[in-house]
């Protein structure tokens, strides 16, 4: 253990549903990971330092911030994206109400905002405006607002 | 960011030796949100970060009859959504429940906190009102420090190169006590403490007097600071105003605070007067039930 350091670290992870095995260098997060290994660019890079939440995504049933996340740490977890939300059927529900209620602008937020929303609507359908609110704080879009933001995810809650 | 090797060793003993061949060159890594963040901005250049998550005992959270134990790797979510911890120690939850946002709190844990050793650490002052302390395993062996004692600095704690923070001892409160912590920021979340207070009471069975208190300050100085006499004051007396407000200007004479992009320092010494008073008030509260 303390030599023979591998510069790199084989892991096995599933990914929206799929398996995949990787070699990652023991420094890449976990964002750079699903960007520019897996080549899954909707997990956006903000601040890179835990403020703006637009590298949210959801690993093991909890959203965290993917650039304070070592590739190599997600070994034989399930890790989410925004990938993952929307079905050959159509939109989720999240993502539709978005559109509807025109919460976002430029969209560089929106799948850190929608991850993170939906983290909190799979164990909280009914959540108050107060709920979604401080569940967002983590969160942060310098064009839209929140108000909008906020009206979609009430509209996609039951 | 230098490039470094990641380990995750199933031992504590493996960890200890991991950090103890790299010397300064290795961190553990627990949640990562202060690590990473460092080793990106290069204010730590590192080759090797050692994740304790796959040790167990370092994941453990567990309250007994003893009191509670916090492994120094658990998140905090996994403290302030336990109903055993928000009944008996509501004093960490409140710490607990405001470091960083939600993604954050799925990582971040108190024992990182506590080894980031940041003045305004929300974990800490409640940590140091409760009494508890920390269980350190190292190359020549294990010992254990008050937390009041752990950080001797900004970003400074007493721990050595080859040692490792595993776990948070917090005895268990005694009957009729309670605690509270708060900070003020400007905004409502997502910020750091201008100032703040954690304060841990006890009251005697008819509930009208304290029977000893400890208060804990954080953003205030170069470390979380018990302010000892403030608290101290407080035992025998009736809970009223006036033995209330005296303690909270013995802890307003307590903070060392700097002025800085935060606050003045005549601002922060008010707040700590203040948010003493507050958090004395909400733990006697709780401390009735």
């Amino acid at each position: 253990m303390t030599t023979n350091f591998p510069s790199k670290v084989h892991i096995t992870t599933t990914i929206n549903g799929q398996q995949h095995e990787l070699l990652v260098p023991g420094y890449m997060s976990l964002l750079d990971t699903l960007r520019e290994l897996i080549g899954l660019t909707g997990t956006k890079e903000g601040c890179l330092d835990g403020n703006c939440g637009a590298c949210t995504v959801n690993v093991d049933g909890r959203i965290v911030d993917s650039c304070l996340v070592l590739g190599a740490e997600v070994d034989g977890k399930e890790v989410k994206t925004v990938e993952g939300m929307a079905t050959p059927e159509g939109l989720h529900p999240l993502q539709q109400a978005f559109l509807e209620e025109a919460a976002l602008q430029c969209g560089i937020c929106t799948p850190g905002f929608l991850v993170a929303a939906k983290g909190l609507l799979d164990n909280e359908p009914s959540p108050s405006e107060g709920r979604i609110r401080h569940w967002l704080a983590g969160n942060l879009c310098r064009c839209t607002g929140y108000d909008k933001i906020v009206r979609a995810v009430q509209k996609a809650s039951s | 960011m230098h490039p470094f090797a990641y380990v995750a060793p199933n031992t504590v003993a493996e960890a200890v030796a991991v950090l103890a061949e790299h010397g300064d060159r290795a961190r553990p890594l627990a949640g990562g949100t202060d690590l990473l963040v460092k080793a990106r901005a290069n204010v730590w250049e590192l080759d090797a970060v050692v994740d304790v998550k796959n040790i167990p005992e370092l994941m453990s959270l567990s309250v007994n009859g003893d009191g509670l134990s916090i492994g120094a790797g658990v998140p905090c979510y996994q403290v302030y959504e336990n109903e055993e911890i928000q009944a008996q120690y509501p004093g960490i939850v409140d710490g607990a429940s405001i470091i960083g946002g939600i993604q954050v709190q799925s990582r971040a844990g108190l024992g990182g906190n506590l080894c980031n050793a940041a003045p305004s650490a929300d974990g800490i002052p409640s940590l140091i009102a409760y009494g508890a302390v920390a269980k350190i395993s190292g190359s020549n062996g294990n010992r254990e420090v008050a937390i009041e004692d752990f950080a001797t600095g900004p970003s400074r704690t007493v721990l050595d190169n080859d040692e490792l923070l595993t776990s948070i001892e917090v005895p268990k409160p005694a009957a009729n006590s309670g605690a509270a912590y708060t900070r003020f920021i400007p905004r409502n979340e997502m910020d750091i403490a201008v100032a703040a207070v954690g304060a841990f009471v006890q009251l005697d069975s008819s509930g009208q007097n304290f029977e000893s208190a400890r208060i804990a300050l954080a953003s205030v100085g170069p470390t979380p600071i018990l302010a000892k006499a403030a608290g101290d004051s407080l035992a025998g007396k009736p809970v009223n105003d006036e033995s209330i407000d005296a303690a909270a200007a013995l802890a307003k004479d307590a903070a060392t605070p700097i002025t800085d992009m935060r606050g003045t320092v005549d601002q922060r010494k008010h707040l700590v007067e203040v948010l003493t008073g507050r958090m004395l008030r909400q733990a006697v509260e709780r401390a009735r039930g």
